[in-house]
């Protein structure tokens, strides 16, 4: 039995396909064309404050953000705005996005490039907020929650831990793995900035125990750093989920409808420490993440840094996907991702990964009835129904999907990976939260 | 022994005289005097509960027109029976119907398997609601239909049904009582309650794009590309977000042949005689 620690309830094992946690973070390099959309975060999309014909540096402030949960986003590129409309995005109905051409590679001068790292942390806690607030920053783990909505605390609530999510429990992402095992310095100063901006003195890196060169680099810098551990973690899925993460490291649970900051913790992914440190310690907005481009259908599989707003046609290109084999094409991990129509789709702040499948395996297998064996609700990590959920979603009765708590629904795809039956069930889940929603 | 059976059905038969006598006191007591017209209503309607009346179901509907006076009564409508079913209704309480013009479903949509082809492999749940909410659908058409049918299911009177050829939902105008379910069913809003209109002569645009014309045509052949061509001919006619929208005002005897053959895309639906352009696609 080992002693490390995991959540209580359900949770899978699905197999891992990290293919590519070996391979260090390439420059994905510049596309010619990039769509930067201006809505890639929770809340109502930013203002436009560029127009067409506009000259752009790498770092200029694009759109600002509009209203309190909202973000600012800035280019990735420098070149010239050719338009501002709506494009297709990866499910093909139209979004607002800002195309630039690109040309030539220049930065805006506040921007510190200087591969040193800065260790001192002079800003203090409200100019850090300001300073994330103006990098645009937001959940990088896919939620895209706004980082200093999260990061200010709400009168009468204190919060006495951070939890920095480097768990990646996705199988074949490693985006995360990597930038923990290149930028682990990073990210603890990163981490100690947050702490100092919510006025707290500990924070716990949380990796699960499959990532050993992650917990490797961590684990040689935390020995001059005061206050920062890492913690390994029991590897099950979904670990990395913010309320599961909460329960595995603490043991505290957060009840339903409530926030982490309800229970005293904040979690952030690695990726978004990161770009706290970028922001705070170099004043570089948030234009460029890690990407794992991976899948049975890509021949040179590896991760990238690649700027925001980058087509997904171009890094599929670069590991060499040829399109008449690739069957499926899935944005962010293939739990939770999504199936995408649009290759040309953009990258945005949160796509963690691109995976590329062959067609033998990305059809679903015929969905049959249900047998009541009950897996369903075993894997889930919420404690809900699935199978119940389904079968009330099916008819659209809404008061008893209420009743079966779907709104509390991680979105974690546990139930439709473990269903002997096939049935999608976690479509089934988001359709219900969607019209639930919409319903009101 | 038998004296033991004897005895037990004795007193089963007792206290079920008892309880007799006591359920029979008790509902004349308690009895609920309904109207009697309410049934006599309630048999004369369709009976299907579809609250297209707007009331709870024809039971609802029935209590109102029992209760109504001869004004509100013109107010109360049953929209699946039509005109028949209130004229009789309006002579078991010996007032007068309101006279209504009858109306039917139609799909504001032409996207086709053939007009609009499958972009993408969807095999997902054969829904629309699943399949607008996944993504933009297999024409990537993000207003048209998704051709899977959930208004075929929902409608109570069987009158939807998905063209094999095709591939989008057929109204029959002979079994459509225009009840509104297909309307509330489809995620895309593609259906309008419209007037049946002279020997079933309607027009109306088949279409609900509201991309760019250009953007429109990509996806689908039979697009409204907005070229305001019909505003020509009938200047009721209005366009907007690069839709064209013909008002049920616009008499279909009068325009419905010039729009159709006006119209660039064939986006524009006429029911009466064909137009040149469709006797000449099937030659």
């Amino acid at each position: 039995m080992s002693n490390k620690k995991t959540f209580t309830m359900g949770g899978i094992h699905p197999d891992k396909h990290k293919i590519t946690a070996e391979k260090p973070i390439e420059d994905a390099g510049l596309p010619e064309i990039v769509y930067i959309p201006v809505k890639q975060h929770i809340g109502s999309p930013a203002k436009i404050l560029v127009a067409k014909g506009d000259k752009v540096r790498v770092g200029t402030l694009l759109a600002d953000a509009d209203g309190i949960v909202s973000a600012d986003v800035h280019s990735s590129v420098s070149g010239e705005v050719l338009k501002v409309e709506e494009i297709e995005g990866e499910f093909g109905y139209l979004e607002q996005m800002i195309t630039i051409k690109v040309e030539g590679d220049e930065w805006e001068a506040s921007i510190d490039r200087s591969p040193d790292i800065i260790r001192e942390i002079n800003a203090s806690p409200e100019e850090i907020i300001a300073k994330i607030r103006e990098a645009g920053i937001v959940g990088m783990g896919g939620a895209g929650y706004p980082t200093p909505v999260k990061t200010t605390i709400p009168a009468g609530k204190k919060v006495d831990c951070l939890i920095v999510n480097g768990i990646e429990c996705e199988p074949y992402l490693t985006a995360d793995d990597r930038l923990m095992v290149e930028k682990a310095e990073q990210i603890i100063i990163g981490a100690k900035i947050l702490n100092k901006a919510l006025g707290i003195q500990n924070a716990v890196i949380a990796v699960d125990e499959n990532k050993p060169a992650a917990i490797e680099a961590l684990r040689n810098i935390t020995r001059s750093y005061v206050g920062v551990n890492v913690q390994v973690m029991k590897t099950k899925y979904p670990q990395g989920a913010e309320k599961q993460l909460i329960e595995a490291v603490t043991g505290r649970e957060v009840p339903s409808g409530k926030l982490p900051a309800d229970v005293g913790c904040i979690v952030q992914n690695v990726g978004t420490v990161n770009a706290v440190y970028e922001a705070v310690q170099k004043n570089k907005p948030l234009f460029e993440r890690v990407v794992t481009v991976s899948g049975d259908a890509a021949e040179t599989p590896s991760n990238f840094l690649v700027r925001i707003g980058t087509p997904a046609s171009f890094l599929i290109n670069k590991v060499h996907g040829s399109p008449d084999k690739i069957g499926k094409i899935i944005f962010g991990g293939p739990m939770m991702g999504t199936s995408a129509v649009n290759i040309n789709a953009p990258i945005t702040k949160l796509s963690s990964g691109i995976l590329l499948f062959k067609d033998d395996i990305s059809f679903k297998p015929e969905e049959t009835v249900c047998i009541r064996c009950g897996k369903c609700v075993e894997a889930c990590p919420v404690g809900l129904m699935p199978f119940a959920i389904a079968a009330q979603v099916r008819d659209g009765d809404y008061h008893e999907m209420k009743k079966l708590h779907v709104l509390d629904c991680i979105e974690c795809g546990s139930c439709a990976y473990i269903c002997p039956a096939r049935i999608p069930l976690l479509d089934y889940c988001k359709l219900g939260k969607y019209e639930l929603k919409k319903s009101k | 022994m038998s004296a033991l059976i004897i005895s037990n059905v004795l007193i089963l038969a007792g206290i079920a005289l008892i309880a007799a006598v006591v359920l029979y006191v008790v509902s004349q007591k308690f009895k609920v005097e309904e109207n009697p017209k309410i049934a006599e209503i309630e048999a004369l309607l369709p009976g299907v509960n579809c609250g297209a009346c707007g009331k709870a179901g024809c039971h609802a509907f029935a209590e109102a027109c029992a209760k109504s006076s001869a004004e509100e009564f013109k107010n109360l409508f049953c929209t699946a029976g039509g005109q028949e079913v209130m004229n009789k209704v309006a002579a078991r309480l010996g007032y007068v119907a309101a006279a209504r013009e009858p109306t039917v479903a139609v799909l504001k949509c032409n996207g086709t398997c053939q007009n609009a082809p499958d972009k993408v492999i969807y095999t997902g749940m054969k829904s629309c609601r699943m399949a607008a909410r996944i993504s933009v659908g297999r024409s990537g058409c993000p207003n048209g239909c998704l051709r899977f049918g959930d208004c075929v299911r929902a409608c109570p009177f069987g009158a939807i049904s998905l063209d094999e050829t095709t591939g989008i939902p057929v109204v029959d105008e002979n079994k459509c009582t225009s009840c509104g379910a297909c309307v509330r069913t489809c995620p895309r809003g593609l259906y309008e309650i419209r007037p049946k209109g002279k020997n079933g002569v309607r027009v109306y645009v088949a279409c609900s794009n509201t991309q760019k014309g250009a953007l429109a045509r990509k996806n689908c052949k039979a697009a409204c590309i907005a070229c305001l061509k019909c505003t020509k001919i009938c200047p009721e006619i209005r366009v907007e977000n690069n839709l064209s929208y013909i008002p049920p005002t616009v008499s279909a005897e009068e325009f419905g042949k010039r729009l159709a053959e006006a119209c660039p895309t064939g986006a524009i639906a006429y029911t009466g005689e064909k137009t040149s352009t469709e006797v000449k696609n099937e030659q």
